[in-house]
Parts: C-alpha cells; sequence; structure tokens
C-alpha cells in the first residue's frame, strides 16, 4: 500500500517537473533562437534551421556596434538609466525620510497625493508630457527625457522608503543628533546607508523600465540620442533584409538586461511580491 | 523674535526635503494632468505659439463616432481577454505546481520571470522573425510537419495577426502572475491546512474553505495589474505590426500616437485619451466591486 502510494506520488512529481520543463523551454528558447541568428551570415540565416549554428560570425557584432550604431545607442541608454536612477534614489530618499521623520504643514495631504498618483493611470498622459516638454524648450534634450521618468519613478520609490524609515529605530538618529549632527546630516549619514536594501530594490526596478523604455524616447529623443529601443526599431525601419546585424543588435540590448537580472533576481522576485502583496 | 524666525526657518528646512520631488511632481503630474483636460477642448496642432481654437465637446462627440478608435478599444479589450483567461490560468497553473515540488523552485522562479523585464521591443522583434512567412521558424517546422496548408505571414494575415499578437504578449507576461500567485499561495499559514486536515478536511473543502477565499485579493491584484497592462499595450505592437495589416491590430495608444503625428491634432489626442483614461478607471473599479461580491457569497 505505501509502495503503491510512494510510486504515485513519485508519477505526479515527474509529471509536474515535465510540465513546468516544458513551459521553461518555450520561454528560453526563443533568446537562445535570436542568440544563434545573430551568430549566422547574411547567408545562412535563410536556411540553417540548427540552433548551434554551422559556424560562428561573429563580425554581426562588431559591424552592429560600428556600423549600426548600436555602440552609441548603448552607451545613451547606460546613460540615461544612470541619470534616471540617480534622480530617483536622492529625491525619493529625502523626501520620504522628511515624509516620515520631519514636521511641517500639509505633510500626510502631500503624501497621499503622490501615493494617489500612482494608483490612478493616465494613458494619455505622454500626450501632455510632450506638450509640455515643447513648452519647456526640452524637445531633443536629454533632461526632456530624465526629468519626466524621474518624476515617473518617485511615487512607488517614496512610498517604499517610507515604509522603510517609519520601521528604523529612532534612537540611531538621536544619538546622531547629540552628536551634533543636523538634519542633513543625520538623512545622509544614518538614514541613507540604512535603506540600502530597498535602494537596491528601486535601482534595479527602475534601472529594467528606464532600459526598457520606448514611446517617450520616440516621442522626444532626436537621432543620435536615442537609446537602443529606439534604435533597433530604426535599425529595422532602414535595414530591413539585414537581419544577423539585427539579432546582433537586440542581442546587445538584452545581455545587460539577463545579467543585472540574474545577479539581482533575489530583489526583484522580493520586490514584486512585496509591493504586490502589501501595496 | 528670534526664537519664531528660528522655527520657521526650521519648518522650511523641513520642507525643503521634499522640493525637489513636489517641483517635478507640479510640472508633470499636476500641470500636465490639467493641461491633457483643458487641451481636450481644443484644436491645436502641437506648435508652441500657434493659434488654438475652442471646441467645446466637439472632440469628445468625434471620439464617440470614430470607429476606427472603437475597433482599437475591442481589439485590446479581446487580447486583455485573453490574457486575464489564459495568461491567467497557466499562470496560476504554473503557480500551484512549483509550489507542490521542492526542488528547483528558485530556478522555475528564475526562468518563468525573464520574459517579464525583457523590453517589449526585444520581444516583438523576436517573436516577429519567428513569425515571419518566408523565413520563419514557426513555418519551417510546420512544413516539417506536413501542415504547409497552414503556414503564412502570421503578424501580417488578417485572420490570425490579432491572435499572433495576443500570445507574444501573454508569453512576455505570465511570469508576472506567477510570481505574485506563487509568492500568495506561500503566504498562507501552513497551519490552517494541518488543522483542517486533522479535522479529515477533503482536498476540494480545503481550497473551498481556506485556498480560495485567501488567494481572491491575490487574484484581483493579478487581474487589475493584467487588465492595466494590457490595455495600454503598445511596444509590441510597434515592434511586430505596428497596426496593421489594414487596422487589424491597431490599440488605443496607437490611436493616440497617430492623433498626435499622424493627424497633428493635439487636443482630439487628449480626448481619446482621457476617454481611454476612464475605461480603464470602469474596468478597473468593476474588478473590484465583482470581486467583493463574489468575496460576500
Amino acid at each position: 500500500m505505501l509502495s503503491r502510494n510512494n510510486r504515485d506520488h513519485f508519477l505526479t512529481r515527474v509529471g509536474v517537473h515535465l510540465f513546468l520543463i516544458c513551459v521553461s523551454v518555450v520561454c528560453v528558447f526563443p533568446l537562445l533562437w535570436m542568440i544563434s541568428c545573430s551568430l549566422k551570415t547574411q547567408e545562412t540565416i535563410f536556411n540553417d534551421w540548427d540552433l548551434w549554428p554551422s559556424q560562428f560570425h561573429f563580425q554581426n557584432y562588431i559591424e552592429a556596434w560600428k556600423g549600426g550604431n548600436f555602440g552609441v545607442y548603448f552607451l545613451n541608454s547606460v546613460f540615461y538609466t544612470v541619470m534616471v536612477i540617480i534622480g530617483i534614489v536622492f529625491f525619493s530618499s529625502m523626501a520620504a525620510y522628511a515624509f516620515s521623520r520631519l514636521e511641517f504643514r500639509g505633510k500626510n495631504f502631500l503624501f497621499y497625493l503622490f501615493i494617489g498618483t500612482m494608483m490612478i493611470p493616465i494613458p494619455g498622459a505622454f500626450v501632455a508630457i510632450y506638450v509640455v516638454i515643447n513648452k519647456l524648450g526640452l524637445m531633443h534634450d536629454v533632461w526632456g527625457y530624465i526629468l519626466p521618468q524621474i518624476n515617473g519613478g518617485l511615487p512607488f520609490a517614496i512610498f517604499m522608503l517610507k515604509t522603510f524609515f517609519d520601521k528604523m529605530p529612532k534612537e540611531l538618529e538621536d544619538s546622531a543628533r547629540m552628536d551634533g549632527c543636523n538634519k542633513w546630516q543625520i538623512y545622509w549619514h544614518v538614514a541613507l546607508p540604512l535603506a540600502k536594501s530597498a535602494i537596491a530594490v528601486i535601482v534595479i526596478f527602475n534601472a529594467l523600465s528606464v532600459w526598457n523604455e520606448y514611446l517617450l524616447a520616440k516621442l522626444i529623443l532626436s537621432d543620435n540620442l536615442m537609446p537602443l529601443q529606439v534604435g533597433l526599431l530604426k535599425f529595422q525601419g532602414e535595414r530591413i533584409t539585414e537581419y544577423p546585424q539585427l539579432m546582433a543588435g537586440m542581442t546587445i540590448t538584452m545581455v545587460p538586461i539577463i545579467i543585472v537580472y540574474l545577479l539581482m533576481q533575489k530583489y526583484i522576485i522580493k520586490g514584486i511580491t512585496a509591493g504586490a502583496i502589501k501595496g | 523674535m528670534p526664537n519664531r524666525y528660528k522655527s520657521f526657518f526650521d519648518k522650511f528646512t523641513n520642507f525643503a526635503f521634499v522640493i525637489p520631488a513636489l517641483v517635478l511632481f507640479c510640472i508633470f503630474n499636476i500641470y500636465t494632468f490639467l493641461d491633457l483636460f483643458c487641451l481636450s477642448f481644443l484644436k491645436w496642432d502641437g506648435l508652441v505659439g500657434g493659434a488654438s481654437q475652442f471646441m467645446g465637446l466637439k472632440n469628445y462627440w468625434a471620439v464617440f463616432q470614430d470607429g476606427i478608435w472603437w475597433s482599437s478599444v475591442w481589439h485590446a479589450i479581446l487580447i486583455t481577454f485573453l490574457a486575464l483567461t489564459l495568461q491567467n490560468l497557466l499562470a496560476l497553473l504554473l503557480a500551484l505546481c512549483v509550489d507542490k515540488i521542492i526542488r528547483g523552485q528558485t530556478v522555475y522562479k528564475v526562468i518563468f520571470f525573464l520574459p517579464p523585464v525583457l523590453s517589449g521591443i526585444v520581444v516583438g522583434l523576436i517573436w516577429d522573425w519567428i513569425f515571419n512567412g518566408d523565413y520563419g521558424l514557426l513555418n519551417h517546422w510546420l512544413t516539417l510537419l506536413h501542415l504547409d496548408q497552414i503556414t503564412r505571414a502570421w503578424l501580417a494575415d488578417p485572420l490570425t495577426a490579432i491572435y499572433a499578437v495576443a500570445f507574444i504578449h501573454m508569453w512576455k507576461g505570465f511570469g508576472w502572475g506567477f510570481v505574485i500567485l506563487l509568492a500568495g499561495l506561500q503566504n498562507i499559514d501552513m497551519e490552517l491546512y494541518e488543522a483542517s486536515e486533522m479535522d479529515g478536511a477533503s482536498w476540494w473543502s480545503k481550497s473551498r474553505y481556506i485556498t480560495i477565499p485567501l488567494m481572491i485579493p491575490i487574484f484581483v491584484i493579478v487581474s487589475i495589474l493584467t487588465i492595466l497592462g494590457t490595455m495600454q499595450i503598445y511596444d509590441l505592437i510597434v515592434s511586430t505590426t505596428r497596426g496593421g495589416p489594414g487596422y487589424h491590430t491597431e490599440v488605443p495608444i496607437t490611436r493616440i500616437l497617430h492623433s498626435m503625428h499622424g493627424m497633428q491634432n493635439y487636443g482630439y489626442a487628449a480626448a481619446q485619451g482621457i476617454v481611454f483614461g476612464i475605461i480603464l478607471l470602469i474596468v478597473s473599479l468593476g474588478q473590484i466591486h465583482f470581486s467583493k461580491k463574489f468575496k460576500q457569497d
């Protein structure tokens, strides 16, 4: 009786794993196919159906990086991602610290205003952002692209950091105050270093969303300022037949994300579940 | 007097911490919201300093009569419906499976959440290549299976284009639901199950009285995220079909962009944006209301 039960149990487990492995293959295979195609030549890509290319044509990457302009797009993307993250981390941590620890008039009202906008989607907002950027004279300017994205990341970051600062023990700040620190110094030397793990989640999420952003970049930035996502579609539109180079460009776009994701997957999955289940 | 001055200064420096965030918030949230609202009553070609003309509710009236607009809304609803059912069912099934197994949970989590971290543009281009009518891998495989008669340009055929887009969207999205649902399942107190097992509860009654009621709030979150994420689908469209063939895969965001840059009619684009926002709000509120009712029964 027991052995039969055990055998059934074993069979279910094998079945479950088989199902999960099938889905995993469906997830990963398209990416491997893209990488494989990025290594084929202009001729072999149309008739070499093996996942393992008959020969590795790394030349595509060099051509995409230089001739396809992906080198420029890549550096643009890195620049935007870094700038937006710096802005979000500092502005949100300052605001969250004040909402959590300091007193001023209209504090709660402002906090709920920030959080409220996080909940309400305004799908046409990019129309108005485009108009505002135009009025501010920031069209085709890196700041016209960076500032709205800093703003976009603030509510979530403020919410997360305020929850964190609320739980932080008061004694640490009290002792810093005894040592003669003013509130800027306490924020900078005590609160900010303690919030490292919350900041890590904020950095990763916003890095993913800035790196992957397309619409705003398309609307606001001109040719030489484009990030990778816009560059990919520009390349595809202009050089439609050069599939291997396009695939190389796509791989260049994807690799940093995959590396960050694999290194930080714990934080990412934690961040989502914390955000979704508590929020 | 100096004391009062000091206290004012103190309050002000407290307030100074929120100034950078507040300035951005006022420009990009409050001002843009009001601007969008005002724009929706105007006819304006988008040139700063250019003439604008007051239209009253004419833009809204035009939106209501715009057949292509409503068919684009319908396409988004169709994809959302497929995502809500098929994608979330798959996510739930996977979450239940991974919750049961002991080894390899992290590996599966990492793999299933891989598509969601990629950009819509890259994902769209990958599948555009696989679904390609002439050189695509899918058609090649179908030919090998002697199914030549169903091969086609999947994203360019009016019959299949919208479903191909929906498939790509679901491939990219199911990892979200999976991760959240799994966390929800693992959040349930094991003692509840143990206690009910001691009372001799069956699998069905455990599901009926423990799992399902505790998971309802999680289902609601996943549904709302699915609705908001899918209705605003854009990157996948622009990297695959660009709204074609014909108007077969137009979605609201592509239409709003068309009004901006195709027609140079910013007032109309703003009106479309507001109508679309209201639709999303109604759908989300309806979803919350519906699930609350379900919970009470």
